[in-house]
């Protein structure tokens, strides 16, 4: 320890930079650990758009597919079911679809690429249950003028039968609708919506 | 020093004081790092230690996300490995750091062990540190042999088979006892299911414990070096070792230098060539028998253990008869045990020690690393010969050690450390 | 030691262990191949050849289309219309029809998954062994070979390759595992590619079951050189951090 004189200044400079280029690798070392925890290619091929075959579906009933391990809900809609649906814009919160999430060919009053089928997903936007499918008629239990939709068990939120949400309940947004596009007349792809090549 | 109200130095010393009045910070901080004074003088060796710590790091960190993706069933982890490898991003990196720590885990044990045969560190007062050590290496050894079964590729699976049956060959109780092992009539699912627990919580957490216990009981008696000198016989007027200097920031900066060093020679390995293929292996540290999944109904060709192991499995092999193979492999591993006591020479370093010592590690050193080598090979009668003779010198290191260390002629050893 | 010798010496020892690998595939018993990774088309004719020829019998159930696609730089449509025949979407493994147990009716095996088959066995091994299937009527398939004794498979290259035959002569008779295979094999009659055709057939084959055995091999070096060499300029610094603070102590 003879050399009392030190300098200060080299040493402050070397050991600020020992940190700042170890900080940026042992920032860099987290990448690999953090992307690694993100879906893997086993689960993207899983979450790949599904196709469905709507041929079988009668009108005024729903059928169920799963995409992304989701419950993605198809419902074909009577043109009873589709007045009743106009019949509600002053009940739900969000009639036009402004504050909810869709493709843009679904933000309309029948949240709908066609009228007649609802393709949605069946997911409560409060906290995640998947609400059932209750018809006109089948729901004095819940209001006394049930025109027909989905009630959500867990925390009692109501849509209509294009997913409103209605007023007064839990659920903030309307359900999410998926991208999708018809392939055919009878053949549905959900999860994708490009243009067909 | 005044305190200058509001700036951020003065703030984080509140912090800190805040800290101290409720939990030892400081107080850890300057016991271990900033006013644990090591010798001086250390030199090459004394990176293993660090390094040790560094690879258990990696190994941990690793594992933990490996287990995320891993399905420890028979009827799926050797496909769960290839997802890993495959379909999880960046999981091949994570992998190959998991695999390429394993061996490198070994090579920096073994290294700090010759450390310690090199320059003494096992003798009075440092018996618990040996000791304890020791425990780490054989639950190391547990570690990995747990680990290895995981891939259920088919040396994964022989391998186990094999080192399961050995306890087997123990009289009366064996066949009970690898039955017990197994929980099965062979190696199987349950076998897998099993192995994983230890491998994952079990054995690290005991390990973790006693890394604790052994950097305890260093600072307690404090670190030997490559002189053998007590540090602490020369103190001044302070009481501070005059030949020591503070751990942190002299250790802390070299370590660090050290610890580039060895993630340079790692991720050569991990990117370059992460199966270690050595002319004449099939990949030293990723076999390539292990890329077929376990099949119970048929052995490979050749089948040996991973490299760390196969000193003392051609130690096995040497003896000619079942149990007493076993026996000799369990007494290779466990003689280092008894170092402290064996030793008669009241030198440590061998600097200073006499011929005798420095021949006898020499022959050990070497006999360590032909076994090593011949471990890996087919047997052929000339290899076993080899193996025999070899084991001999291997016992001999060991067995002679209270006369040769005792009628040594040892050099003066230098009051202060040289530099 | 210099900082200066330390990092050749690193550079060295970097050279050495890669070069390992080359090493480590010559094994003289076997005929020899340089594989060659870094060569985009011989990898995707290698696919072609391999969805074509291997894919009814033998699965590789751990790879994806989509990845080869992407690495190999095939667009989707290509990739569909030349590669996946099954009607398998596209980030669908490279699993087959064929059940295990027709297998084993058919072959007295089941075929097996090749995966990671460059990984265990070797891309030497798998050269020699497309290589050197010949006229054995006494196998259930007519043929038999050399680097496989009795191997249940059927030539299935028959075609491209013709039908060759052992030399009777000599010692160069049917052992396994000898150092002359080629000389112990004759072609008796021609198939539709040629001799040197057939082999680069085989060597695009065989480069692609090594790209298959480990996807990542394409990119795996090329991130080592970048982190060896932020490593090198983190040791740089540390080294005149230690280098300022041990000045204290000399």
């Amino acid at each position: 320890m003879k050399n009392k004189i030190l300098d200060q200044s080299r040493r402050r400079f070397l050991t600020t930079a020992a940190t700042v280029v170890g900080g940026f690798g042992a920032a860099t070392a987290t990448v690999p650990f953090v992307s690694n925890m993100s879906p893997s290619a086993k689960t993207k091929a899983i979450g790949a758009p599904v196709e469905v075959d709507i041929s079988k579906l009668k009108p005024g009933e729903r059928m169920i597919e799963k995409w992304q391990g989701k419950p993605v809900w198809i419902l074909r809609r009577t043109s009873e079911m589709l007045s009743d649906i106009s019949s509600l814009s002053d009940e739900v919160s969000d009639p036009q679809s402004d504050n909810s999430a869709q493709p843009d060919y679904a933000k309309n009053e029948f949240r709908a690429l066609k009228e007649e089928f609802l393709v949605v997903i069946g997911i409560c936007t409060h906290l995640g249950c998947s609400p059932s499918f209750v018809l006109k008629g089948d729901g004095d239990s819940i209001s006394n003028d049930w025109m027909g939709g989905f009630f959500c068990p867990c925390h009692g939120s109501r849509f209509d039968l294009a997913g409103r949400v209605f007023k007064g309940v839990p659920a903030p947004y309307n359900l999410v609708i998926p991208p999708y596009k018809f392939i055919s007349e009878t053949r549905l792809l959900i999860g994708d919506d490009k243009e067909i090549g | 020093m005044s305190k200058s109200k509001g700036t951020l130095i003065s703030n984080l010393v509140d912090f800190r004081d805040w800290i101290d009045a409720r939990f030892p910070l400081s107080r850890i901080w300057n016991e271990h790092l900033a006013n644990y004074y090591a010798p001086k003088n250390f030199n090459f060796w004394y990176f293993f230690g660090a390094f040790a710590i560094l690879v258990l790091g990696i190994q941990v960190v690793t594992g933990i996300w490996l287990t995320m993706n891993y399905k420890p069933s028979a009827e799926e982890a050797f496909a769960s490995v290839e997802y890993i490898m495959r379909d999880t991003e960046w999981g091949w990196l994570i992998r190959y750091m998991h695999s390429t720590g394993a061996s490198a885990f070994f090579i920096v044990i073994y290294l700090h062990m010759f450390r310690a045969l090199l320059y003494g560190s096992y003798k009075k007062p440092r018996e618990l540190l040996w000791l304890s050590g020791m425990a780490l290496y054989l639950l190391l050894m547990g570690e990995a042999f747990f680990g290895y079964l995981l891939p259920w590729g088919q040396m994964s699976y022989w391998g186990a088979q094999v080192i399961i049956s050995l306890f087997g060959a123990l009289p009366i109780i064996g066949d009970d006892l690898s039955l017990w092992i197994r929980g099965d009539f062979v190696v199987s699912d349950v076998t897998l299911n099993r192995f994983f627990a230890l491998h994952v919580i079990a054995f690290p957490l005991l390990i973790l414990g006693l890394v604790g216990f052994h950097i305890l009981a260093l600072h307690e008696v404090g670190s030997n070096n490559p002189d053998g000198i007590e540090i602490k016989k020369n103190k001044d007027a302070d009481g501070v070792p005059i030949d020591g200097i503070p751990f942190h920031p002299y250790y802390t900066v070299k370590d660090l230098m050290g610890a580039v060093v060895f993630l340079i020679f790692f991720f050569a390995v991990v990117f370059f060539t992460p199966e270690m293929k050595i002319p004449g292996t099939q990949g030293l540290f990723l076999e390539s028998a292990n890329f077929v999944q376990a099949n119970p109904l048929q052995t490979p060709e050749h089948i040996a253990p991973v490299w760390y192991f196969t000193p003392f499995y051609a130690i096995l092999r040497a003896v000619p008869s079942q149990l007493g193979g076993v026996i000799a492999m369990g007494l290779a591993v466990n003689l280092f045990l008894l170092l402290p006591w064996l030793d008669r020479s009241p030198v440590r370093s061998s600097r200073y020690r006499g011929r005798n010592y420095r021949i006898a590690l020499t022959l050990f050193v070497v006999s360590f690393l032909i076994l090593g080598w011949l471990g890996l090979q087919v047997v052929t009668p000339v290899y076993t010969w080899m193996a025999r003779f070899f084991t001999i010198v291997y016992f001999l290191f060991f067995f002679l050690m209270p006369f040769y260390t005792a009628l040594d002629k040892d050099k003066r050893v230098p009051d202060r450390v040289t530099s | 030691m210099t900082l200066f010798k330390f990092l050749t010496r690193i550079i060295l020892f970097i050279f050495l262990i890669s070069s390992l690998e080359v090493f480590a595939t010559s094994n003289s018993k076997l005929m020899h191949m340089e594989v060659d990774l870094s060569n985009q088309q011989s990898l995707q004719r290698g696919a072609k050849i391999f969805v074509n020829y291997c894919l009814s019998c033998h699965s590789a159930t751990y790879m994806r289309y989509n990845r080869i696609g992407e690495d190999l730089n095939i667009k989707d449509d290509i990739l569909k219309e030349n590669l996946i025949f099954s009607g398998d979407k596209i980030g669908d493994v490279m699993s087959i029809a064929m059940k295990s147990e027709d297998a084993i009716n058919f072959f007295g095996v089941t075929p097996p998954d090749l995966s990671v088959i460059a990984r265990s066995r070797g891309p030497d091994w798998l050269y020699t062994y497309l290589h050197t299937f010949y006229v054995d009527d006494s196998r259930p398939f007519g043929v038999n070979n050399l680097a496989y004794k009795d191997t249940a498979m059927p030539h299935v290259l028959w075609e491209l390759q013709g039908a060759q035959q052992l030399i009777q002569s000599g010692k160069n008779v049917t052992v396994h595992y000898k150092p002359t295979y080629k000389n112990s094999l004759e072609l008796v009659s021609s198939g539709l590619q040629s001799e040197k055709e057939y082999d680069k057939t085989i060597r695009d084959l065989v480069n692609y079951l090594v790209y298959m055995g480990e996807p990542i091999k394409l990119k795996r070096k090329k991130i080592g050189i970048w982190v060896i060499f932020y490593l090198s300029i983190l040791l740089i610094i540390t080294y005149m951090l230690k280098k300022e603070y041990w000045r204290d102590i000399h």
